[in-house]
């Protein structure tokens, strides 16, 4: 075999992956992608029922309803609210006041069945997306850091951090 | 006062490390041997500083002084000792001050055993590892000071997270950092190999140790994140396909990539300037893990709050690092010889085969995890990439690798016979068939176990392959059992280290196929003396209690875990605890194992609408579980006993004597001119 067969080859080989893998990627991406919608976001588009997606917010305070292991809760943005249903353990870090991340898809009667709630490892932490759109609906108090200013803006009482 | 050393220290330190990659490298341009042995005494010297300033910073977390800003937001003197010590990583500035010692290691290291490298080779690497010193310590001392004081100091800190006391997650990121760093060292010699214009066997049997050992770190880091995850956060899940994690993974398969490539490197003097952009690309990754983790940029169930600001700083350095080394690459490279050629069937083929299918695993794992991150900038809307995308990319990447896995190693250099090398695999083949059949029948015969029962058989195919490669390299069974045992004594620990190594990923394969396929959950309100049947067991529920711990408060349940014949397996007790500094729950998962299948239960949250003393509770079936830390164990094992094969220990002396006695020639002369 002479070099420029080999390199040949190598570029036929290195194709040949390439080509493989966006074909992979062009069709597994299209089918799993998540977005993000914050219930803002679902009273100005119109979301496919059964269409799974992320919504984000705040979990409103006095709204957590604990029914055996089926968990009832609303998330707002401050502007607007969702209902949504859980069944299972919450994550640890799941309180009142605090950014959440649900995974699921909503009902035609407007609640939204989560099929996961994210955990964080970190009580201070707040996803960025919750933070854009707290930003978005102005209730985002700058120069505070993350959890802290949004549970400020809904008056979280029993705050520990910071 | 500790601290304010500890501060100065790191600032000495930068003053080395400005001299450290400054001096030698002129050294090695002027070919003056005073400039370049300048490098040696250096990086003691930067072990050195920043050792006192690790140790610094060590101190006050032992000590427990408040005074330190770091210390009050991550430490509490109640907690634990290891606890205090792992709180000195458990934090941002402390575990990029954890990188940098580590990176100081590693030039220690290269100073110290590195005696007989070629001297312009030692001193453009240890100056390479000294600017990436540079870039790290001016990061910490400008926007990440470890040292800052707080005045008045408070009484008592806030504790750590109690997610991170946790034995597991204590040696988690130190693992992984030193896998991390240690593929800065493929990384700086590349490039002084790049600025000498010349690589050689020699140099890949330099490289090969280093970029070993970090593979062995990398590996036993992100199982050891994968195994605090399973068991900690309490959802029995392994594995994500979360940025965070995926950030460490993607090095990893670049990593071994690269591992790989060396090897032909090494053995054929060929795939070089392919090797040398890998270790480029894999420390270059391994920047961008570290950008990702500590940016917070992507949303992540592993995320910490982190600063933006700070991530500015690390992409810039990891702009530099990368536009930099890449120029330098498309500069230099085109002047590597090129070395032996080989048929596209044949051990050189088989890893080549290897690489283009690692390489673009990891570049399709780095497009999903970074496609949020476009898709925000370029206003697509706010996404996430779920596990979905992930594994319709991977697992069609990985059946096709895993095949050649059993295969190349039977192929031999140069020219392989790839039907004689299929016909020795017989056996494999034969047992493969074997496990599909058994897991298909065994799994009840639906249409959807057929994959997972491939998915087996794989395992079982590269499993045997393994073993059948090195059955025949002893000859086993067509000589006399002493003449086998003789020739198994006289293989080289390289050889073993792949056959444990091919071994653990089989094995790990099918810990990953058959938990996937054949994981169960059930979640449901129980009142004592309820039971709940799944996997073949019975968990009987007995109530809970409140149990007080160091610094935590928990409700311990109690479960009986009895096989289908009434026998008792195990009392389990899985807790929910609340830490008091910083408050904050968490859920001890009881984990009970056979070694095949663990059983798994949670308790939740109490339900006193169902009855006194009810309580949520959550049982996994986890079957094959274990095979994946087996199999991890057994791939760093492996990778262990390839370290201590002799060749790497002794190094290239001839060529270390040839350099310096002759002038060298070729590109590195003109390198010198320039």
């Amino acid at each position: 075999m002479t070099r420029k067969k080999r390199r040949l080859y190598f570029v036929g080989l290195g194709m040949l992956a390439l080509g493989g893998a966006t074909a992979l990627v062009l069709t597994a991406i299209g089918d799993n992608l998540l977005y993000f919608y914050s219930p803002t976001d679902l009273t100005e588009r119109e979301v496919a029922p059964g269409q799974r997606f992320r919504l984000g917010g705040l979990v409103e305070e006095g709204s957590v309803e604990k029914d055996g292991e089926t968990v009832r809760f609303v998330v707002t943005d401050l502007v607007h609210t969702i209902p949504v249903t859980f069944t299972g353990i919450l994550p640890d870090l799941f309180r009142e006041g605090q950014g959440v991340v649900t995974e699921g898809q909503l009902g035609p009667d407007g609640l939204f069945t989560a099929a996961s709630v994210l955990a964080k490892h970190d009580e201070n932490y707040m996803p960025p997306e919750v933070a854009d759109s707290l930003k978005e609906s102005g209730y985002w108090e700058e120069g505070l850091e993350g959890a802290e200013a949004a549970v400020r803006s809904t008056g979280g009482a029993e705050q520990t951090s910071h | 006062m500790i601290p304010e050393i500890g501060h100065y220290a790191l600032a000495l330190g930068l003053c080395v490390a400005l001299v450290q990659a400054i001096v030698p490298l002129i050294g090695a341009q002027r070919n003056n041997l005073a400039l370049m042995e300048l490098s040696r005494p250096a990086a003691v010297a930067q072990f050195l500083t920043i050792g006192v300033a690790f140790a610094a910073l060590t101190h006050s977390f032992i000590v427990s002084d408040f005074s330190v800003s770091n210390v009050f937001q991550n430490s509490h003197t109640d907690k634990p000792l290891l606890y205090k010590i792992s709180g000195v990583w458990g934090n941002h500035e402390g575990s990029l001050l954890l990188w940098i010692m580590i990176l100081a290691v590693f030039s220690l290291a290269v100073a110290v055993f590195g005696r007989n490298l070629p001297p312009t080779l030692r001193a453009r690497a240890l100056s390479v590892q000294a600017m990436i010193t540079v870039g790290f310590l001016l990061f910490i001392l400008f926007t990440s000071n470890p040292f800052e004081r707080i005045d008045p100091a408070p009484l008592n800190g806030r504790g750590l997270n109690p997610l991170l006391q946790d034995p597991g997650l204590a040696f988690h990121p130190p693992m992984l950092y030193l896998g991390y760093v240690g593929f800065s060292m493929a990384f700086s010699f590349a490039v002084a190999a790049l600025i000498e214009g010349r690589v050689d066997a020699a140099w890949a049997r330099w490289v090969r140790p280093w970029t070993l050992l970090a593979w062995i770190f990398l590996t036993l880091g992100i199982a050891l994140g994968s195994w605090w995850a399973y068991y900690e956060l309490g959802w029995g899940g392994w594995w994500y396909w979360d940025p965070v994690e995926n950030a460490s993974f993607i090095p990893w398969l670049s990593g071994t990539a690269l591992l790989h490539s060396a090897i032909v490197v090494e053995k054929r003097d060929t795939l070089k300037s392919w090797t040398i952009l890998l270790a480029i690309v894999t420390f270059s990754l391994s920047l961008l893990g570290t950008f990702l983790v500590r940016s917070g940029v992507l949303t992540s169930v592993h995320a910490f709050a982190t600063d933006p600001t700070r991530g500015v700083f690390i992409l810039l350095l990891l702009a530099v690092t990368v536009v930099g080394s890449l120029s330098l690459y498309a500069w230099r490279a085109p002047q590597l010889k090129a070395g032996g050629v080989f048929a596209p069937i044949s051990r050189e083929g088989s890893l080549l085969l290897n690489n283009v299918l690692l390489s673009t695993a990891s570049a399709t794992v780095l497009l999903g995890t970074l496609y949020p991150l476009f898709a925000d900038a370029l206003n697509l809307g706010k996404v996430s990439v779920g596990p979905p995308f992930f594994n319709a990319v991977f697992v069609p990447l990985m059946v096709p690798m895993v095949l050649v896995m059993a295969l190349g190693p039977m192929l031999a250099w140069k020219r392989g016979d790839a039907y004689g090398a299929a016909r020795r695999l017989w056996l494999a083949l034969v047992a493969a068939a074997v496990v599909f059949a058994g897991t298909y029948v065994a799994a009840g015969g639906a249409l959807t176990d057929v994959g997972a029962a491939f998915g087996m058989g794989l395992g079982a195919w590269l499993l045997i392959g393994t073993l059948v490669e090195w059955a025949e390299r002893v000859h086993l069974f067509r000589v006399d059992p002493v003449t086998s045992l003789k020739r198994a004594a006289g293989l080289p620990r390289a050889a073993y280290g792949m056959t444990l190594a091919h071994a653990g990923m089989a094995i790990l394969v099918m810990g990953v196929v058959g938990n996937t396929a054949w994981k169960g959950e059930s979640i449901q309100v129980m009142s004592p003396g309820e039971v709940v049947e799944i996997g073949g067991v019975a968990y009987e529920f007995r109530g809970a209690e409140r149990v007080e711990g160091p610094n935590y408060d928990a409700v311990q349940g109690r479960f009986i875990l009895r096989r289908d014949d009434g026998a008792v397996l195990a009392v389990m007790e899985p807790q929910k605890r609340t830490y008091t500094d910083p408050p904050m729950p968490t859920s001890e998962a009881a984990i009970h194992t056979d070694g095949i299948t663990d059983h798994y239960a949670v308790i939740g949250d109490p339900s006193p609408d169902d009855g006194p003393g009810a309580f949520v509770t959550r049982f996994y079936h986890e079957p094959f579980v274990p095979f994946l830390w087996y199999g991890a164990l057994l791939m760093g094992l492996g990778g262990l006993v390839s370290l201590t094969d002799r060749r790497h220990r002794i190094g290239a002396p001839t060529r270390a004597r040839a350099r310096t006695a002759a002038p060298v020639g070729g590109a590195s002369a003109r390198g010198a001119a320039r």
